[in-house]
């Protein structure tokens, strides 16, 4: 467990966070995650952080050692998308019983499922990754693996995050860590070239990435690795090639980045491929970075000669909204770079932010989005669930983006919600991924559903039913005129 | 009878199994005014709520008590009774439903202590909800075992004993976790039809149907009464559904002496017909003219289905009730079952289910045994199976997540069985091949016939 706190410490202290620098050392020694409330808790655990992270590499078999629950109840339940291999979606877990747990059979049991998915699946490499009830009664996954590595000669990665140690956030900054220790720098890549760059922190959710992707390919940048959506193992392992990096998660890689950075000299800015003018900047930023670089620097002007393409189709689509989606009151509520990277956007074509989550924004994105709202109480850093139903119920906003978590509160209170977290089905990302939003924004708000569910029943509103017999004369009734009228006498 | 083939494996490959304690958190949902509470460290709840939410598409009441590396070490007391106060205070439930988890009962805490303890320190905050404990941890069992467990904890915990002055009319009834809403609230019209008062516990068509109340409520809307728990002894007679419901009727004949009758399976005419025939015996009354129209329909449905099943060979991954029931369905429409894997060798019914061997085990079990079967039957995680063997697959079960109104979905009593043959002749229908010259020709090399399907990805 030394290493593991070590681990921890290392991670709450990040020079590249606004956040962390801001705080005395007494404070930042307690983490970044807030101590939790027990009965009052929600969100995944560190063991959950780091599956997000490291799950979406596409070609590597991904052990749990575990009682059933860390992995049976939480398996392919993500929306990342591989263009590739599918053993990323194959479930593995030791499913340790009790008499694993009493016999001790714990280690034992894992070097042996090792030995199971080499022989059946020859993966590239296998993540073990420890949890709770395994590090509680000290099952050492690290000599395993370093046994088993030797033995089979495939990477087998400890994975170290156990969910007690704390937050997803943490979990995500332990996988990073993961990857620096035994992952990036093992293979040396026989093709590095001037245009090499790292994505950290793009997930590839709905395949979202691909609507970028292309971008940087005309440009004749190519993408060494992106962690980790749709990442092979090998493109991981040799990304300490790449010659810059463009970080688009902040909270859960920025330590992944920084060290990066002083490693192996990759510097790295954080951007966000959401939002017109948010992917035109990193577009720029990337570009400027390779230049630094040593790319040559007319790759600038071509870059600027895409995005005034781009962004001229793009804004023309959106423009096409703007008589549908004019005045509309958007909540969003959602933490993290998703909420100021799409506001823009949406104010551009008439829409109305009445309010937005700043649970996961940086002191930067805060100031931005003021600038952008112009007032402070459309901020919250959360909104209790009641509160929330309230707001909605009370129709003061007209769509809600959210996350699962909160959908339905939005449903139930009848107004219309769109997912923009990871269950989302459609990608937000890039120009046409803007648009795509917008659309779906029309697509809710405009649904038929919401004038019918928000009728009253018909024993709660005593409707003037003589008003609507058939035997008033309106047109449908009038050629029915002598066999409703009988009709309406008998009753 | 069937052989029980053990797990041989170190590594489960495609989980069949939902843990323990996810099982008794569904249970407890069941209760009107409830709040499962998992105590261990938040990822637990938090997969099984993500899990819950996918399968009902609704918001699900479900706490943790955030066990951190300190309570861990030093033990965690001290978060239950935070929790438990935390959610007295801020949701006022009926029932709070303590699930443990692989954490802390590995860590081997007294639980049953610790709630005693709290109860009796706080016994004037608490007044007006339950706590009841649940003994679920994940490295035991799955659905089904936590939902008896908490089935047993209720009437253990709540439930007055002694022998009570009975109700004539009034009919104990628990479902196991294989009843989706709509069997129950269609075994509740049944049962009703016939003049009797059933109490089910648990209820989830009162609390996981899928409505839209009228107020954010932060527990459960719906579902038995903490009340009707604690008058359970009042009833002539409890019927229990499922294997796995025979400890919770027990419990119930132990603490009160209400007898019992267990059903192993309410699918298929003949044990429909026992249903009814118990029924008409308690209520003195008969079978009532829908039931009977209903009885009809579905001899009906056996003979315009029957020629879509016979022959027919089936693969089924579930819990072993779950397993049980669908098999002997399959079984008596003609269908050969040709492959059954389910989740513990710890239930009876196993060796009743009708198919040569059941292997105890995951996804990948079914996968590799399932090559050249024409159905397969599990949850929606059979998706990728099926994908790679190119054989349909019907969802049942839990968790189904990628398609809609699976609570909805009647599998019981005559009608039940009715729309399940319909459902499965439809699937037939739809993945029927047609004829070609190739497959019919009788010089053909007859080894190959059957080695069309990919192998699959899952070894052995």
């Amino acid at each position: 467990m030394s290493s593991l706190s070590a681990k921890i410490k290392d991670a709450f202290d990040e020079p590249a966070c606004d956040k962390n620098r801001g705080k005395d050392a007494k404070a930042r020694k307690e983490g970044c995650s807030k101590s939790l409330t027990p009965g009052a808790a929600a969100g995944g655990c560190a063991f959950d952080g780091a599956k997000i992270v490291l799950q979406p590499i596409t070609d590597v078999a991904h052990l749990v050692h575990a009682p059933l629950a860390c992995e049976g109840n939480s398996w392919d339940n993500r929306g990342a998308v591989s263009s590739g291999p599918t053993l990323w979606r194959t479930s593995f877990t030791t499913d340790l019983t009790e008499l694993d747990l009493v016999m001790g059979q714990g280690e034992r049991k894992l070097f042996k499922a090792i030995r199971e998915i080499k022989h059946t699946y020859a993966p590239p490499a296998i993540f073990v990754y420890s949890t709770c009830v395994t590090a509680l009664i000290g099952d050492d996954i690290e000599a395993v693996c370093k046994r088993a590595t030797e033995k089979f000669g495939l990477a087998v990665v400890p994975i170290n995050a156990p969910g007690l140690a704390g937050s997803k956030n943490l979990g995500n900054k332990l996988a990073a860590e993961a990857l620096l220790d035994h992952v990036i720098g093992t293979v040396e890549p026989d093709d590095p070239g001037p245009y090499d760059i790292n994505i950290l922190g793009e997930f590839n959710l709905s395949g979202e990435f691909w609507l970028v992707k292309p971008l940087l390919d005309r440009l004749g940048i190519r993408v060494r690795a992106c962690i980790p959506g749709d990442a092979r193992y090998r493109d991981i392992a040799s990304a300490h090639r790449a010659r810059a990096a463009m970080m688009v998660c902040s909270t859960a890689l920025i330590s992944l980045a920084r060290k990066m950075e002083e490693r192996w000299d990759i510097p790295f800015f954080e951007g966000s491929f959401y939002g017109i003018s948010d992917t035109s900047q990193a577009l720029r930023n990337l570009v400027r970075l390779l230049v630094r670089k040593g790319a040559d620097p007319e790759i600038l002007e071509r870059t600027e000669t895409l995005i005034a393409q781009q962004e001229a189709i793009a804004w023309k689509k959106l423009e096409s909204y703007r008589q549908r989606l004019q005045g509309k009151r958007v909540l969003l509520n959602t933490g993290g770079v998703k909420s100021w990277s799409v506001v823009h956007a949406l104010m551009e074509i008439g829409i109305e932010i009445v309010g937005t989550s700043v649970k996961k924004s940086t002191v930067q994105d805060k100031e931005r989005i003021k600038q952008v709202l112009k007032h402070d109480k459309h901020m919250f850093e959360s909104m209790a669930a009641r509160e929330l139903y309230a707001m909605l119920s009370e129709h003061r906003a007209d769509i809600m983006l959210s996350g699962g978590r909160t959908q339905f509160i939005a449903l139930k209170a009848k107004t219309p919600w769109l997912d923009i977290n990871q269950e989302r089905q459609h990608p937000y990302a890039g120009y046409d991924g803007m648009v795509e939003l917008v659309r779906q924004i029309d697509l809710a708000i405009h649904n038929p559903i919401w004038s019918q569910v928000r009728q009253p029943a018909p024993w709660d509103c005593q409707p003037d039913l003589i008003g609507e017999l058939p035997c008033t004369r309106n047109e449908t009734a009038y050629l029915f005129d002598e066999f409703a009228c009988a009709t309406a006498h008998e009753c | 009878m069937a052989r029980i083939l053990l797990q041989s494996k170190s590594a489960a490959v495609n989980p069949l199994k939902s843990s323990q304690p996810l099982g008794a958190a569904f249970a407890f949902l069941g209760v009107d005014g409830a709040m499962p509470l998992f105590h261990g460290s938040q990822g637990c709840t938090s997969f099984a709520l993500v899990l819950f939410v996918r399968h009902f598409k609704e918001a699900i009441p479900l706490q943790t008590t955030a066990m951190d590396e300190v309570a861990t070490i030093l033990g965690a007391a001290d978060h239950l009774e935070e929790a438990i106060l935390n959610l007295k205070n801020r949701t006022k439930p009926k029932l709070i439903g303590v699930c443990t988890t692989a954490l802390v009962e590995t860590r081997g805490e007294d639980c049953a202590g610790d709630i005693a303890n709290i109860k009796l320190k706080h016994r004037q905050e608490l007044a007006g909800t339950e706590v009841v404990l649940a003994n679920t941890p994940d490295f035991d069992g799955a659905i089904e075992e936590g939902w008896a467990r908490a089935v047993t904890a209720m009437i253990e915990g709540i439930t007055r004993s002694g022998e009570r002055a009975r109700h004539p009319k009034k009919i104990a009834i628990l479902p196991g976790c294989n009843l989706t809403v709509a069997d129950v609230e269609h075994m509740r019209d049944m049962v009703e039809s016939f003049g009797l008062k059933p109490v089910i516990l648990p209820d989830i068509s009162g609390s996981l149907d899928g409505t839209v109340p009228d107020r954010w409520v932060a527990t459960t809307y719906g579902g038995t009464s903490v009340e009707d728990i604690r008058e359970l002894g009042t009833a002539m007679q409890c019927i229990a559904i499922g294997e796995h419901m025979r400890r919770p009727a027990k419990a119930l004949l132990g603490l009160t002496g209400v007898p019992y009758v267990l059903f192993q399976s309410l699918t298929g005419l003949q044990d429909t017909d026992r249903f009814v025939s118990l029924l008409s015996s308690i209520s003195g009354a008969a079978a009532p003219a829908r039931v009977r129209r209903r009885r009809a329909q579905l001899q009906d449905a056996m003979l315009d289905g029957h020629f879509h099943f016979g022959g027919k060979k089936i693969a089924i991954a579930a819990e072993p009730d779950q397993l049980f029931q669908l098999a002997t369905f399959f079984a008596g429409l003609g269908s050969e079952i040709a492959a059954a894997v389910t989740t513990t060798d710890r239930s009876k019914i196993l060796e009743k289910v009708p198919a040569v061997s059941v292997q105890i085990g995951d996804l990948g079990d079914l996968e590799s045994l399932a090559v050249g079967a024409d159905l397969l039957v599990t949850h929606s995680h059979g998706r990728q199976a099926s994908e790679r063997l190119r054989i349909p697959l019907m969802r049942i079960g839990f968790p189904v997540f990628d398609r809609l109104g699976s609570q909805h979905k009647l599998a019981i009593l005559y009608q039940g069985t009715r729309d399940l043959i319909f459902e499965v002749a439809n699937i037939f229908q739809a993945n029927q091949h047609a004829p070609t010259p190739e497959a019919l020709d009788p010089l053909r090399n007859r080894e190959i016939s059957h080695e069309r399907c990919s192998p699959p990805l899952a070894g052995q």
